[in-house]
């Protein structure tokens, strides 16, 4: 946000906190020692709004719980927004000091009154307005969010919509007030801080601007494309349209992992080369031309970034099996069998190598990153001990650096809409033992696993007649999966949630939706409309 | 302040322990950890403080100017030595940790002092208040059966010495489950769910947080336990390789226990103020897919 | 907060039990029915947390009404109160009166302890047995006055207390209240005592007939500051056992910053040989509401709690009446006497718990937990119950302080001696003619109490109840003071003076007073709640004659496991639990180890 692709906050801020809003955020259970650190904030005093569909074990801790419908978010903050400003409780010094646009915000928030946003959001007005008095009065807040945020065709307004409370309020770049949105992968942070993004080179330094990619050009002796490339949704609609012909995968199982899984198939399918490099012979990597052996986690060594922003090594226990090798090794020799002549370098030379090109991470050496225990970027000389939060140049006056801008959003509802043929809104998400596609998490004994099934509400159990444990068919506009049924007060009638983990019993990939954000490539893995049918 | 007649200067807030163990006397500790606020169960650590009546426990009373400290006293020698005598007649201690032991002979501790130890027994529900016909020839012991309910924990209570650990990592402390309690009163109280269910009937979420602060090897992972059971567990040829959970992004440190080239343990160091020791149940026993059917 | 209860329901009857006690549940997840609007907003966190405190209000209104907790009302209560099932388990099982094992039905508790036991306990519990009565012994029910005693807990109807109890009556309809206690002095000599038995303790009318309410209006004169001044001026010292100095206990409280302060009366007298704060509570119920009163208004406090000991079914009905008229006569609550300040009082009710007359433990109970004590320092005028400075007097000393008041502190300190100032309760019971409770200024000698209440033959005197130590006939002369106890090596304690003729055997005696303490040891510490333990297991292979090693090696066990526990144990239960038996080792007593 404001130019850096990270979080702004430490996790022990929001110990010390005053209001924490987890807004589509089931920490509790995706999270579970993130949300240690709010547990200690909790303690301490400070007070909690969860913002969520479900009423889940996050939001039981909350001291209110909004049950907002699947995808209606950017109602519920513009109403926020305007109930602050409304109320006087905006921060005007912050506004008119550190950022730009709020009059043209302002104005777009004209129709959202905590009454159209309880329409929308069906979350009662009263509990609205509690929210928006809680953030506007409290000295410092931080708002959580995951991928109940950027799991939606609009992830990128829903982000943005978050952003202009935090501005309107000044509830960022001090101690205490930020924005934390808590990565869901070890090192998808690491990930975009490395460049793994379309538009983006080491250190969030941008592909097209000239100047970053003549020092890239220069360490590395090679031409860069001047452009951005495609992001994941983009890729998927090459790869439909014939653009794209060759794919080379690593560590992802996407046949699993992406929205309507029987399209994925097709395409992957029509490839005239996939490549796949992983740990395990996933059912992407049966498709595959050629798979690659790599070794995992805790056979090789480098370093994760986490949600703060904290650079941490990780290092090999144990030899990898059989003929598997390091990314990085298998890279390289990819590289020389097309004819480069690649070394294949260390971890940590093709590390120092990065940090000599990024000034965010210039000062991370090895030796810093194990004798700190992580360092948090920026970190732009060996001297700097990293940053708890960002975004401090705001409370500068003057400013440094340039203002932070509003952005007026609108809400818009999911595109996948409910009808009398599909009345029930389905919602996707992470349970407590488990993880993604289950690829890691399926191989050990969980005592609490609750294997693929299908969550509804006992009302909605009830009136199709249906028992826990009876087996349903599961129907969307692009599939139709069966599934045992469970109930689960925490939802109300008409809202469904499946877990992602079990994509071998229930594909729940083959019901959502592929519309996706244009601006982030997110596809809209949280709003589903489906209907059910007792099977027998 | 003056420990042992010799000055020591700590800053305001530390503990007579931290004292101390600033002015390099060894105090041993049990319920005493690291990332806990001191329970003050075990009183292992008490010393003796001029102008008390009482011992006073050194975790957790604070250190005050002035203070006059005595810690190798007769009374403090033979309060220590009787604790861990009683302590080790009730429970099986051989699986303790370090300390524990170096402090049973150090004490001169005679474990076996007031009589053998009565043989494991299933206990009932708790009578708070009444308890059987006292034995005579056996020393009441917390002895029962070992409890192996599910494929990740062990919980043999016949090492618990009741230290409290468990209960404040799972509660208030840490992880805030509060699966576990203590229940019963006196010598009958035990560390029980609600009604002794089975954990997997229990809010256990499987997080291992317990375990990682057990001093005892009352609470065990069931890999650790199975190997300790067949005599294959070796700490000495063990290594530990701290790295980063593979799991979600918060960046929860690991440290990799490895032996004979496979992990058998994984737990997270207590000083990193991102886990404290603490992790989740994908961090702590999700690792096994890294050695599963991939040999081939 | 997450919390996952076990798939067992409550039934009707223990909802509408927890529903009486709490109101109708606010919504679907807080025990109700499911709602519409509870699929969109919920209300809970901090404020649901703090509810915690009405655990023990919450089992005992399960208990009550059908004689044993389950695990759906277990469930229930935790549910409603958003406490952990588990933590509501330990709680749960942490107090004697509680039952987890779905016995319920009528259950007689009969007291077995060294008074009643020798007062024809064991024969009614052959009639009892032979009747097909439920009955489990007790320890002390402090009814030493009138032993032997039980108290009957009939689920539905609630407990009372019998005594003198016979078989036959037991297993009949218990009867309803006890008669007013025998005083045996005469009432011209009474100050503390003086309205027991004569004014009608459940009529306010007649409390401010006799005097009542005098105190407070007086006092509201003078202000806190005078106030406390007559009670340092009056050298009045602690009733409880600690005998601290009262004046400055106020003051401290009242200079302790901030508010929120509390204020806490300790009536879980449960000392074996001790009754005097049951007289009172049962006697003069409106004193206590005054004292505290008083109290509040000395210190600045604005809320207080009796904290009352479970076995005291009498005493609860006339506290809780006497709260009610003061409430209703504007005694109690907002503007309290029209004088400005504000008081609420609440009664709690203890669950079998000795340990929990220590003040830290009794926090603990107040607050919802086990009765556990905390570490001090921090001291309760620091940080008290709900971490808020806290003042916590006993019964008896809340009434001396109103006879402080009365007298004014110069008056009241001429009575006694120099460093024991006042008149003092003591509870006179076992080999005597006439047991009962003696009120005698501070200094008169044990003799002349022994002589009062017709001590039949004694060979040897329990000061102090089984925390306290005996005394042989070398030391009847002793003053009973402070200073007095002191010099002769014992304690006055809680005041209990528990007589033995000279036909006793201490064997039994001294095994009771062991399985006492290993029953009431909270288990927090280890060496109390496993040195309880051989110190019971000693004394058993003494008595059957079968000692590990030899007699020497077991004494020296003993003597040892007395030093540690003495000295490293958290609190005064530990810290006295070998106090009576080595004594009775040290003079020699028949049937103590030698």
């Amino acid at each position: 946000m404001f130019g850096a692709g990270g979080g702004t906050s430490s996790y022990q801020e929001i110990e010390s906190t005053d209001l924490i809003v987890m807004w589509g955020s089931n920490a509790r259970e995706a999270h579970p020692i993130f949300f240690h650190h709010v547990l200690k904030g909790l303690h301490r005093g400070a007070h909690m709004y969860a913002v969520d569909p479900r009423r889940t074990s996050s939001a039981q801790w909350a001291d209110v719980w909004l049950g907002i419908d699947v995808g209606s978010d950017i109602a519920l903050a513009n109403a926020v927004a305007r109930e602050i400003i409304d109320r006087g409780l905006e921060n005007r010094d912050f506004i008119e000091n550190a950022t730009t646009g709020f009059d043209e915000y302002a104005a777009s928030l004209d129709s959202y009154t905590v009454d159209r946003a309880e329409e929308i959001t069906g979350v009662p007005a009263a509990a609205i307005r509690d929210l928006a008095i809680a953030y506007g009065n409290a000295d410092t807040a931080q708002i959580c969010w995951t991928l109940g945020i950027t799991e939606h065709h609009n992830a990128t307004d829903n982000v943005l919509a978050l952003i202009n409370l935090a501005l309107l309020t000044g509830h960022v770049g001090r101690y205490g007030s930020g924005l934390v949105p808590v990565r869901g992968q070890n090192n998808v942070q690491g990930g975009g801080d490395m460049g793994a993004l379309p538009n983006k080179l080491p250190g969030f330094q941008d592909v097209e601007d000239e100047e970053s990619r003549a020092n890239f050009e220069a360490a590395w002796g090679s031409q860069i494309p001047p452009r951005a490339g495609k992001h994941i949704s983009q890729m998927h609609e090459a790869m439909d349209e014939g653009e794209i012909r060759a794919l080379y995968i690593i560590g992802e199982n996407p046949l699993q992992s992406e929205a309507e899984s029987a399209t994925m198939r097709r395409r992957l399918e029509n490839l005239d080369f996939l490549v796949v490099q992983d740990i395990f012979p996933t059912a992407t990597a049966e498709l595959a031309d050629v798979v690659l052996p790599a070794a995992g986690w805790g056979e090789s060594d480098g370093t994760f970034t986490s949600s703060e922003r904290r650079v941490q090594r990780v290092r090999r226990a144990i030899d990898p099996p059989g003929d598997a090798e390091d990314d990085i090794a298998l890279l390289s020799r990819v590289a020389r069998a097309m004819g480069v002549d690649w070394p294949t370098p260390s971890p940590e030379e093709a590390w120092d190598e990065m940090r000599m090109l990024s000034p965010l991470h210039r000062g991370m050496s090895y030796s810093r990153l194990q004798e700190l225990g992580g360092i948090q970027w920026p970190c732009p000389d060996d001297q700097h001990p990293g940053e708890l939060f960002l975004h401090g140049r705001l409370w500068e006056r003057p400013i440094v650096g340039p203002p932070a801008p509003f952005h007026a959003v609108e809400w818009a509802a999911p595109v996948d809409t409910l009808t009398i043929e599909y009345p029930i809104r389905l919602t996707t998400g992470r349970r407590l033992d488990s993880y993604n596609t289950g690829v890691q998490s399926g191989r050990y004994e969980s005592p609490r696993r609750i294997h693929g099934v299908l969550d509804l509400s006992p009302e909605d159990a009830a009136s199709h007649g249906l028992q826990d444990g009876q087996t349903v068919r599961v129907t969307s506009r692009r599939g139709s999966i069966e599934a045992p049924v469970r109930t689960d007060r925490s939802l109300r009638p008409g809202l469904a949630f499946m877990a992602v983990h079990f994509p071998d019993d229930t594909d729940v990939n083959a019901l959502t939706v592929d519309a996706w954000d244009p601006k982030s490539g997110t596809a809209e893995f949280k709003a589903t409309a489906i209907r059910i049918e007792a099977i027998g | 302040m003056n420990v042992n007649g010799r000055p020591v200067r700590v800053d305001a807030g530390s503990s007579i322990l931290d004292a101390c163990r600033a002015g390099g006397v060894e105090i041993p500790t049990i319920c005493h950890g690291p990332t806990m606020t001191p329970a003050n169960a075990c009183r292992v650590c008490v010393v003796e403080v001029e102008g008390s009546r009482a011992l006073v426990p050194s975790c957790s009373r604070p250190a005050e100017e002035g203070m006059e400290i005595n810690t190798d006293s007769d009374r403090v020698q033979m309060s220590r030595k009787v604790i861990l005598e009683l302590l080790g007649s009730a429970t099986e201690l051989d699986r303790s940790n370090a300390s524990i032991l170096t402090w049973l002979e150090k004490a001169g501790a005679d474990t076996a002092r007031f009589g053998p130890p009565e043989g494991p027994k299933t206990r009932h529900s708790p009578r708070p208040g009444h308890h059987d016909t006292v034995p005579i020839d056996n020393a009441a012991s917390v002895h029962e059966p070992v409890k192996i309910e599910d494929d990740l924990y062990v919980r043999d209570y016949s090492r618990c010495i009741l230290c409290y650990r468990c209960v404040d990592a799972c509660g208030i402390e840490h992880q805030n489950t509060f699966a576990i309690a203590v229940a019963g009163r006196g010598f009958d109280a035990r560390i029980s769910t609600e009604f002794d269910v089975a954990l997997p009937d229990s809010a256990c979420v499987y997080c291992g947080n317990c375990i990682t602060v057990c001093p005892t090897g009352a609470l065990t992972g069931k890999v650790e336990f199975d190997m300790r059971e067949e005599g294959s567990w070796d700490e000495s040829a063990q290594e530990v390789t701290r790295t980063v959970c593979s799991y979600c992004g918060v960046g929860c440190n690991l440290d990799v226990h490895t032996q004979d080239g496979r992990i058998v343990k994984v737990d997270s160091p207590h000083d990193h103020d991102v886990t404290l020791g603490n992790l989740c149940i994908k961090g702590r026993f999700g690792w096994t897919y890294v050695q599963s059917g991939r040999n081939d | 907060m997450d919390i996952r209860l076990l798939l067992d329901k409550p039934t009707e009857e223990e909802k509408v039990a927890v529903d009486a006690l709490l109101g109708p549940p606010e919504s679907a997840w807080r025990g109700g029915d499911y709602e519409p609007l509870d699929g969109r907003v919920a209300y809970g966190g901090h404020a649901a947390r703090e509810q915690r405190h009405l655990l023990l209000p919450a089992l005992h209104a399960v208990q009550d009404a059908v004689g044993s907790i389950s695990k759906g009302a277990l469930g229930y209560v935790s549910e409603r109160l958003m406490i952990p099932p588990a933590e509501a388990y330990g709680v749960a099982t942490f107090y004697a009166l509680f039952r987890t094992d779905r016995s319920g039905g009528r259950v007689v508790h009969l007291c077995d302890d060294f008074v009643c036991s020798g007062r024809g306990a064991g024969e009614i519990a052959s009639a009892l047995d032979e009747a097909g009565v439920r009955w489990e012994p007790s320890p002390c029910l402090g009814q030493c006055d009138r032993a032997p005693a039980a108290l009957v807990h009939q689920p539905g109807d609630g407990y009372v207390s019998v005594a003198p109890a016979d078989g036959s009556a037991l297993g009949a309809d218990p009867a309803s209240d006890q008669p007013p206690p025998v005083i045996h002095q005469a009432r011209t000599e009474l100050r503390l005592l003086r309205r027991v038995g004569v004014v009608e303790p459940t009529s306010l009318e007649d409390y401010t007939g006799s005097g009542g309410y005098d105190v407070l209006r007086s006092a509201i004169e003078m202000g806190p500051d005078e106030v406390i001044g007559h009670l340092e001026s009056s050298r009045l010292r602690g009733r409880g056992g600690a005998a601290f100095p009262i004046g400055a206990k106020w003051r401290g409280l009242r200079q302790a910053a901030g508010g929120g302060k509390f204020v806490i009366a300790n009536g879980d007298e449960s000392e074996p040989g001790t009754f005097k704060d049951r007289v009172l509570m049962e006697g003069d119920p409106f004193a206590l509401v005054e004292a505290m009163t008083v109290y509040a208004y000395a210190t600045g406090a604005e809320k207080g709690f009796v904290y009352l000991r479970g076995e005291y079914p009498l005493a609860e009905r006339r506290i809780l009446a006497a709260i009610a008229q003061a409430k209703r006569a504007g005694l109690l609550g907002d503007n309290v006497a029209g004088a400005g300040f504000s008081f609420d009082l609440e009664l709690r009710r203890g669950a079998g718990a000795y340990i929990c007359g220590e003040e830290t433990a009794l926090f603990a109970s107040i607050e919802g937990h086990r009765g556990e004590p905390r570490q001090k320092p921090p001291f309760p005028t620091e940080r008290g119950v709900f971490g808020m400075p806290t003042g916590v007097n006993n019964i008896e000393t809340l009434l001396a302080a109103l006879a402080v008041l009365e007298l004014g502190g110069e008056a009241f300190s001429a009575i006694g001696t120099q460093e024991s100032t006042g008149p003092k309760l003591f509870c006179v019971s076992g080999d005597v003619e006439r047991p009962g409770v003696y009120e005698v200024p501070l200094g008169t000698e044990l003799d002349e109490l022994l002589k009062l209440s017709g001590a039949i033959e004694p060979m040897a005197v329990l000061m102090g109840g089984a925390a306290g130590s005996f005394v042989d006939e070398d030391q009847f002369g002793m003053p009973l003071s402070f200073e007095g106890a002191r010099a002769a090596g014992t304690t006055l304690g809680s005041g209990a003076v528990v007589v033995f003729s000279s036909a006793t055997d201490f064997s039994p005696v001294l095994r009771r007073i062991a399985r006492f303490f290993r029953d009431e040891s909270c288990g927090q510490c280890v060496p109390c709640r496993i040195g309880t333990v051989r110190q019971e297991e000693a004394l058993a292979r003494l008595d059957a004659r079968s000692p590990l090693g030899t007699e020497a090696d077991e004494r020296r066990r003993l003597d040892d496991l007395a030093t540690a526990m003495t000295d490293s144990s958290i609190c005064g239960l530990g810290q006295t639990a070998a106090s009576a038996i080595q004594s009775a080792i040290r003079l020699g007593l028949p049937g103590a180890p030698s």
